[in-house]
């Protein structure tokens, strides 16, 4: 497997705030990489900084061999690295079809608007959104927002996607409907990077995790090796052996 | 509410609490299939066919000038809506494309006796071209700051012309009637720049329908929700906003030295009256912003209004506290303006009505 | 403006004394406007705030101008001066900078040292926290808003001390003090004060050399130069 994504020592200081110091890590093709860590320890910075919306002090980002340090957002797009956010974004206005269109117009084949129009109905029925394509984007519930959010970033065609915390304020079924979602998507070739603080969903779809705590790198590895990293317990997880609890196939 | 930092340099570091956009048109109706099938483009070619018949039948110079000022109204609110409903992006200074167009064209046509319509056109150019430097300026700003930049732009261009020699200072320019020879004389030129007028309000109508329903207005109106998601989707919005501001600019300038040239004289105070700015924005807010036929219907009325009241004794001095109250009405109770009340009353409007 | 030129013609009292009634009519109005306008419209999009002020702009000029008419009007009071050596001060001007300097001291200790001035900063910073916190932000922001009218009436009323004005006088100092805040930054009045001294020092300096209606083409270049090197306000203090 190729390395699709290089990250080395990347450090960005807000005032008197060192937010993410000197992190590095990589992500090859068709992998799912873990991103989990106290809040506050600068997991949606490292995502701000991997897609160009925050620029880097120090450090270098490769995208397949590119340089794509402190480009911005609307150029990494082009090149296939989409993004969710945290608090979804959705395009309030216009109906849930426009707002994927918009993903399929921009991202990185620039489809023409009929095409894109269709290629954004391909990915509402990926997930499960076809029937509410006409809708406004203002009056979906937050299960449905989220994958809103997901098909926009998808209807990029990206090769790496980010998902910043997607299971979060999600009931039980919701998050096995969007796990199946992540599964899907992976299947289809594209690479995922997904922070998360839902231990059962994270441990079970990373290939592997890196931890991050107070801006630093804490461990980087196999989930049952990350879960047993006592500094992993020590700063996050708490119980040491969330692994064998959680862990579908111990 | 935080604190918006005025420019984008501040705002990446702010979680954007979702707030209720208050309820526009959904800009795209899923018919496909170009802008000459639409309902509206034939719209705006009946009502400029008509425009044009019925003064010419019977010679009817008073209808002409009533016409020619709503022509022009139209023309004002359709470009600033391209700013103002399809980015979100108010801009509060509109009415210096249309002053410094004037000043431009007419110099070119009157001083340099240039063909009226070649020198209409080059001041269309120049001043989009000037609006592209100030974009770059003052677009990196958001909100409210932008909008107050755009009257420092309207300013500026007032002081800058009232200082200018070849433009006239502050006596500005007069248009002597040997300059309408070449159009056969001041009675044919009048009709002609008044066919040239409502030729630019068609434009100006077609110009933003064509936009609307193409890719390049998705993406102003996916800026106008939410610019930060924007970018992260792939649109350069600096890009498309700096496009956009100097595409609204050409057409109004065309418009200006076309009327300034038929009034038969410029001046700084005339050209940059911002009051006329702010009457472009509730022309606008009225008729339903980001809609075209809203843009139209809110020039044509509020431009008839303003005639009326500007000729009633009693409430000419009153004119702009109506305006004003209008502007607020439709804020406060019905910010989607009349088209905007159109579509709730009869929801499948909004896929013919644009 | 006015308001000082009505309360002086009719009371002949020493003019800075009615800055004080001037100052609470502007508290009353700013609430007035806030509860009319502002407050359905703030949740909304920045558009409709923006444009509902604005709407209330017009509302007013309309309206003075129909009562007032554009013709120039004066309050004619003055204070003595004095003359050091070549340079005279006049005592209208130096009376205006002082009271200019001592209600942004108090400004600034307002939202530095009291309870309500800190209520303001932390809704300015994050209304929802702040609500978490039991501040009734719309409480914060009426006082906000007739604090910010307040102090615009107490500046046209001092203004009116020295030069003749009409209901448009107001026009010109838009754009000023759009430079200012943007020099200054957000948050600091003291920052806002030092800004405005600087573009005030700018105009004296540039006056005699160039005519006076150059000046606002001066301002607004200075004004986007500014923006394009300190994007946040050379003063600001405005957190990330």
């Amino acid at each position: 497997m190729s390395t699709l994504l290089q990250v080395t020592g990347v450090s960005l200081r807000f005032g008197g705030l060192l937010a993410v110091s000197d992190v590095s890590f990589s992500i090859e093709h068709g992998e799912i990489l873990g991103l989990i860590g106290p809040n506050g320890a600068g997991k949606t910075t490292l995502f701000n900084i991997v897609n160009g919306v925050y620029k880097v002090d120090k450090g270098q980002i490769l995208f397949e061999g590119k340089d794509i340090t402190n480009r911005p957002p609307n150029d990494v797009v082009h090149l296939g690295l989409s993004r969710t956010h945290q608090i979804v974004k959705p395009l309030n206005g216009m109906t849930v079809l426009e707002n994927v269109t918009v993903g399929a117009c921009f991202g990185r084949d620039y489809l023409g608007l009929h095409p894109a129009r269709q290629a954004a109905m391909e990915v509402l029925e990926h997930v499960g959104l076809a029937d509410r394509a006409e809708t406004s984007a203002r009056s979906l519930t937050i299960a449905g927002k989220k994958r809103l959010e997901v098909a926009r970033a998808l209807a990029a065609r990206p090769k790496l996607l980010l998902l910043d915390e997607v299971l979060a304020g999600l009931n039980p079924t919701e998050i096995e409907q969007m796990i199946q979602i992540i599964r899907g998507i992976r299947q289809s070739g594209i690479s995922v990077f997904m922070i998360e603080h839902v231990m059962q969903a994270i441990m079970n779809l990373s290939d592997r995790i890196v931890v991050l705590s107070f801006g630093q790198k804490l461990a980087e590895g196999l989930p049952e090796e990350v879960s047993h990293d006592p500094q992993v317990i020590e700063a996050y997880l708490g119980d040491p052996d969330i692994a064998d609890k959680l862990l579908e196939d111990a | 509410m935080s604190a918006q930092p005025p420019t984008e340099a501040g705002a990446p570091a702010r979680e954007n609490v979702p707030r209720a956009s208050h309820r526009a048109s959904v800009p795209l109706a899923s018919r496909s299939g170009g802008i000459l099938l639409h309902p509206v483009f034939w719209l705006t070619l009946v009502f400029a066919g008509l425009m044009i018949a019925v003064p010419l039948h019977g010679n009817n110079v008073a209808l002409r000038e009533d016409l020619i000022l709503v022509a022009v109204a139209v023309i004002l609110a359709s470009n600033l809506n391209l700013m103002i409903g399809y980015t979100g992006y108010v801009n509060f200074g509109h009415i210096v494309f249309y002053g410094l167009g004037g000043y431009i064209g007419l110099y070119l046509a009157t001083v340099r006796h240039w063909n009226l319509i070649l020198a209409a056109l080059t001041a269309g150019v120049s001043v989009s071209l000037l609006a592209l430097g100030f974009g770059v300026g003052i677009l990196r700003l958001r909100g409210a700051y932008f909008a107050l930049a755009t009257i420092g732009v309207l300013v500026a261009v007032n002081s800058f012309v009232a200082n200018f020699d070849p433009f006239g200072r502050s006596e500005g320019m007069y248009v002597s009637f040997d300059a309408y020879a070449p159009l056969g004389g001041p009675m044919r030129a009048l009709w002609i720049t008044y066919f040239l007028v409502i030729a630019v309000m068609a434009l100006s109508m077609i110009l933003s329908l064509w936009i609307k329903k193409s890719k390049f207005g998705l993406g102003l109106f996916a800026i106008r929700e939410d610019e930060n998601a924007a970018v992260v989707l792939g649109i350069n919005a600096r890009v498309f906003k700096a496009i956009i501001y100097s595409v609204s600019a050409f057409l109004p300038a065309v418009a200006g030295t076309l009327m300034f040239y038929k009034n038969g004289m410029i001046d700084p105070s005339i050209a940059f009256e911002y009051m006329l700015s702010l009457e472009g924005i509730v022309m606008l807010m009225l008729g339903g912003q980001g809609t075209v036929v809203g843009a139209a219907l809110g020039g044509g009325l509020y431009e008839r209004l303003r005639s009326y009241l500007l000729t009633s004794p009693r409430l000419s001095n009153f004119h702009l506290v109506i305006a004003g109250g209008m502007l607020l009405l439709v804020v406060l109770f019905a910010p989607g303006g009349l088209i905007g009340w159109l579509y709730r009353l009869i929801p499948r409007a909004r896929k013919v009505i644009e | 403006m006015f308001g000082m030129y009505l309360l002086f013609t009719a009371l002949h009292i020493n003019a800075y004394l009615l800055l004080l009634p001037i100052i609470a009519a502007g508290l009353i109005f700013g609430t007035l406007v806030y509860w009319t306008s502002v407050h359905w419209v703030i949740d909304r999009s920045q558009l409709s705030s923006l444009l509902s002020t604005f709407a209330l702009n017009m509302i007013i000029i309309g309206a003075g101008t129909a009562i007032w008419s554009t013709s120039p009007y004066n309050v004619n009071f003055s204070v003595p001066g004095f003359t050091v050596g070549l340079y005279t001060f006049t005592g209208n001007h130096m009376a205006a900078a002082a009271a200019a300097v001592i209600i942004a001291l108090a400004l600034e200790l307002f939202l530095y040292r009291t309870r309500p001035g800190r209520a303001i900063r932390a809704v300015a910073d994050n209304r929802e926290a702040a609500e978490l916190m039991g501040i009734s932000s719309t409480t914060v922001l009426a006082l906000a808003f007739a604090i910010g009218i307040a102090l615009a009436a107490a500046s046209g009323a001092l203004v009116s001390t020295l030069f003749p004005f009409t209901i448009l006088s107001g026009g010109s100092y838009q754009l000023k003090s759009f430079v200012v805040t943007v020099l200054a930054g957000l948050g600091r009045p003291l920052g806002a004060l030092a800004a405005g001294l600087l573009l005030g020092l700018l105009e004296g300096a540039v006056t005699p050399f160039i005519a006076v209606s150059w000046i606002p083409l001066i301002e607004f270049g200075l004004f986007v130069i500014v923006l394009i090197v300190f994007p946040k306000g050379i003063f600001s203090r405005a957190t990330a």
